[in-house]
């Protein structure tokens, strides 16, 4: 009745060989992000340079030249979406977190998720027959609206997230001084995670800084300065974009450049922010 | 009290005997925090042994340590030594699936697997040790009437587990415990969760399952400690403090500490 | 899109272990009491209502953006839904000369891509997930779960430019080379190893999509209540058993909704597979010819698109990729957001 010794080894082999095969996943989901940290490093340490950083792009054909435009374009483009994103993501995340037991907050934190899980170039189609289309002009500023809603979703969530993570004492206490419930919300609640809602910003930036697929038709791009709002203009994904489909090897040698700046900027954000939410989150718990 | 009649194929599925456990200066540590300090205790074959005392006094974790379940808990070491039937469970060359296969369990809250049905869940443990399925109808029968359960349940058999109440299914866990035919059972609070009348059921249970197995309850309940055991363990702040049978320690208990506890003054 | 798309998720979970409303509910006087103005007065009562529907109609403005794309997108498109009808799904003809538009090429391409994204994603994913929560002592586990989340942190188009320079020469010297010589006559092996193509763009989606449905699945496995792991350990199960037992069986809802996402995020997954694919409007059987997908024609010729109907026809395939990915959304959020849930309730 008693089951064979080798029946139990069988089945603790089995559980050994599911283990390592678990491992195995692991590790080959890490060769590609090894590869291409090691090949962005490699390829853009030997193609950058300073001009890369002070020069505009030179014509088709000459040699040498920068992204000057691009990395002050995306700034820009962030700052817009930032303008456009933050305070529809903050508030709203505000609401959620202190009103958020009604039908209308549900619905909004679904339609946030699944908002999230729009495809960015869909964004961008729509921002286009938006703003482009009336306007008669890729604009800058529809570039900074479309990555301003791609960036709603993150920060309503994360806002929320962290401002519920605030001792529910400390909005009683101040309850109880006769502080009104939206001052109390503004002062101590906010007030206390706003190192929590930088972070998700943090975040948020980094999720959209790549982003080029929204942009591809509403800030289109542009090979020299623009500082105007309804001017198309440049932005460093882009750049890469048509640098590395085109075939000339010096734009290939900018494309790994712009890649270098451009994932040096995503991953810090990134892991700053991933960083900073988790140590907020245990000492929350 | 009315017991279940005489339960058809126990017998069989009684092991051949064994089932005895001995506890020899056990300490247990929870990282740098001593749960435990140099317990010395034994466990008898056919008899209900219960662990009682205030709460963290260390009853789980002593019971724990008897199927090494406790090394699901990171961080927890142990000195000292637990031999069943002369055996040493926490020498380096024994293996802990095979350990519990001899030395089933039953938890604080029932926690059948909630997508299997009620045949699966009584099989699930069975199944893993027997490659042959020809005799599974005979063990999921025989193990359901041993929990008094076959008469409830042997016509949904292929409902899912998380369907019935409470006490079914904490009996349902002690079915797929008995299936696997072990030869001592760790009960670790398995009323706290009941009704006092699926409580009752449970307790008239123990007292069918030990004419074959050896059975150790924690529970925190001294009225069920005095009705179901045949010797109580009193531990206090990880230390044995009283050991024997269990009418002289609810009755004339040699420790003072015993004797407050049992009848109330603290815990 | 990048994805920290599965960050609302687990917002999501971790906001039902506070009791829903925890801080709106029963404190003194608030709008939420309602209808009488509490003891501080009208103008705070005023105040209070104001902050709140201020607050609010910023929340609101998601319901709005989103009801505002199926919306404008569907009004621009009717030019094209009107000429072609259903038809625009399932022909095959894109001829922007003869203003002729059937997207089926792209649904096609977009589909077969993904399917082949999740063939290597999903048991890779899963292989990661239980070794994360089952398998890997803690802060080993922490860090290589960092790492793979990272993946998903790499912008789309820097996944495309690695695999234009590195990925695709590799594939086409090594695997494909060998596939087409070896396996040609296999009609899904047929034909000369480009590098670019299905297979490439299927790869590296795999590889986009492996730090969701990972993340997404950890998260559901670490909801699985412990006392259903003890039971199976309890038993007598290995490690394996355990796993397979009490975590998989257990949390099985969660990682198809986990696939799903994954799926989403495939289905839209525009840079990476623009530069991969090909861009052939073409429907092929082999894996080795190029194609094309609906998020990548519009990231091709929409700013190019001279003509109403041309434009109003890229639309439309962004319509029909809005409807799919919203689709794909809610029903994945629920199966999640339900696994989750009924792992707090009973841990």
């Amino acid at each position: 009745m008693i089951a064979s010794e080798s029946q139990l080894q069988r089945r603790q082999w089995l559980s050994h060989a599911m283990t390592a095969g678990a491992f195995l996943c692991v590790l080959l989901a890490l060769v590609p992000l090894v590869s291409v940290l090691v090949y962005i490093g490699g390829e853009g340490l030997r193609a950058i340079n300073l001009d890369f950083f002070l020069h505009l792009p030179k014509p088709v054909g000459e040699v040498g030249g920068g992204m000057a435009n691009a990395i002050v374009g995306s700034l820009e483009l962030l700052a817009l979406a930032c303008l456009f994103g933050l305070p529809v993501g903050i508030l709203g995340g505000v609401y959620l977190s202190e009103f958020g037991s009604s039908k209308f907050a549900t619905a909004v934190r679904f339609t946030a998720d699944v908002l999230s899980g729009v495809p960015s170039i869909v964004v961008g189609v729509f921002v286009f027959t938006l703003m482009v289309r009336p306007m008669h002009s890729f604009s800058a500023l529809a570039g900074g609206v479309a990555l301003g809603i791609l960036m709603i979703p993150v920060v309503m969530r994360t806002t929320e997230e962290l401002m519920r993570l605030v001792p529910g004492s400390l909005r009683e206490a101040a309850l109880a001084l006769g502080v009104p419930r939206w001052r109390t919300i503004l002062l101590v609640v906010l007030a206390n995670a706003r190192g929590g809602i930088l972070t998700g910003v943090m975040l948020a930036i980094a999720r959209v800084a790549g982003e080029t697929a929204p942009l591809l038709f509403t800030a289109l791009g542009n090979r020299f300065w623009s500082f105007s709002l309804k001017e198309p203009i440049s932005s460093l994904p882009v750049q890469i974009f048509t640098y590395s489909i085109a075939p000339y090897d010096d734009w290939h040698r900018q494309a790994w450049a712009g890649a270098l700046v451009l994932i040096l900027m995503v991953l810090s954000l990134n892991i700053a922010g991933r960083l900073a939410l988790r140590r907020r989150m245990e000492k929350a718990r | 009290m009315n017991r279940p009649e005489t339960l058809p194929g126990r017998e069989t599925a009684a092991p051949a005997g064994g089932g005895r456990i001995e506890v020899r200066g056990l300490h247990a540590w929870f990282g740098t925090h001593q749960v435990l300090h140099g317990i010395d205790l034994d466990f008898s074959p056919r008899q209900v042994t219960a662990i009682i005392g205030p709460s963290g006094c260390g009853k789980s974790t002593l019971l724990r340590t008897m199927n090494r379940l406790h090394e699901e808990t990171p961080g927890t070491r142990l000195t000292g030594s637990i031999t069943l039937d002369g055996e040493d469970i926490h020498a380096p060359g024994t293996d802990a699936v095979r350990l519990r296969r001899d030395v089933g369990m039953v938890f604080q809250r029932p926690n059948p697997f909630p997508n299997m049905s009620v045949r699966d869940n009584v099989l699930a443990g069975f199944k893993l040790n027997h490659e042959k399925r020809k005799d599974e109808r005979e063990i999921l029968e025989r193990t359901l009437r041993s929990a008094a359960l076959w008469d409830e349940l042997k016509d949904m058999l292929h409902k899912p587990g998380s369907s019935l109440s409470g006490g079914q299914q904490q009996r349902l866990c002690i079915a797929r415990a008995l299936a696997v035919e072990p030869k001592v059972l760790l009960m670790d609070e398995p009323c706290s969760a009941l009704d006092p009348v699926s409580t009752n059921k449970i307790e008239e249970l123990i007292f069918e399952l030990k004419k074959s197995l050896t059975i150790v309850i924690v529970t925190h309940n001294m009225q069920q400690a005095a009705r179901v055991s045949d010797f109580t363990a009193f531990l206090m702040v990880g230390k044995l403090v009283e050991v024997g049978a269990t009418r002289k320690i609810f009755t004339s208990p040699e420790q003072r500490l015993t004797e407050d506890y049992v009848t109330g003054r603290f815990g | 899109m990048i994805a920290v798309s599965d960050k609302p998720i687990r917002a999501g979970g971790r906001r039902s272990r506070i009791p829903p409303g925890a801080f709106s509910g029963p404190p003194p006087p608030g709008p939420s009491q309602g209808k009488e103005p509490a003891a501080g007065g009208r103008s705070r009562f005023n105040a209070d209502a104001i902050f709140r529907g201020i607050t609010g109609s910023f929340a609101g403005f998601v319901l709005l953006l989103v009801a505002g794309m199926a919306t404008v997108m569907t009004i621009a498109s009717m030019p094209a839904i009107r000429k072609f009808g259903w038809h625009f799904l399932v022909s095959s003809t894109w001829d922007p000369v003869q203003d002729q538009y059937g997207a089926l090429p792209f649904l096609f391409g977009t589909l077969l891509s993904s399917f082949l994204a999740l063939l290597i994603a999903v048991p890779l994913s899963l292989g990661i997930a239980t070794f994360l929560s089952e398998l890997a002592p803690e802060r080993p586990a922490r860090i290589l779960g960092f790492l793979v989340e990272l993946l998903a942190a790499i912008p789309s188009v820097i996944y495309g430019l690695w695999g234009i320079f590195v990925m695709v020469p590799m594939l086409r010297n090594g695997p494909q080379a060998w596939l087409s010589a070896h396996l040609g006559f296999l009609p899904i092996f047929a034909g000369p190893a480009y590098g670019v193509g299905m297979m490439a763009a299927g790869l590296i989606l795999a590889i986009m999509i492996l730090p969701t449905i990972s993340a997404i699945s950890l998260e559901v496995f670490r909801a699985v209540p412990r006392a259903q792991r003890e039971a199976a350990l309890a038993l007598g199960a290995t490690r394996w058993e355990t796993t397979r037992m009490a975590v998989l069986s257990y949390a099985r809802p969660g990682i198809l909704g986990a696939v799903i996402l994954g799926l989403g995020r495939a289905l839209g997954e525009t840079m990476a597979v623009t530069m991969l694919i090909g861009n052939r409007p073409a429907i092929s059987a082999s894996l080795l010819a190029p194609g094309y997908t609906m998020a990548s024609v519009i990231a091709n010729e929409f700013s190019e698109a001279t003509g109403d109907l041309y434009l109003s026809a890229l639309i439309e395939v962004a319509l029909v990729l809005f409807g799919l990915t919203v689709l794909l959304n809610v029903g994945a959020r629920y199966l999640v957001w339900s696994t989750v849930k009924r792992g707090e309730n009973r841990a």
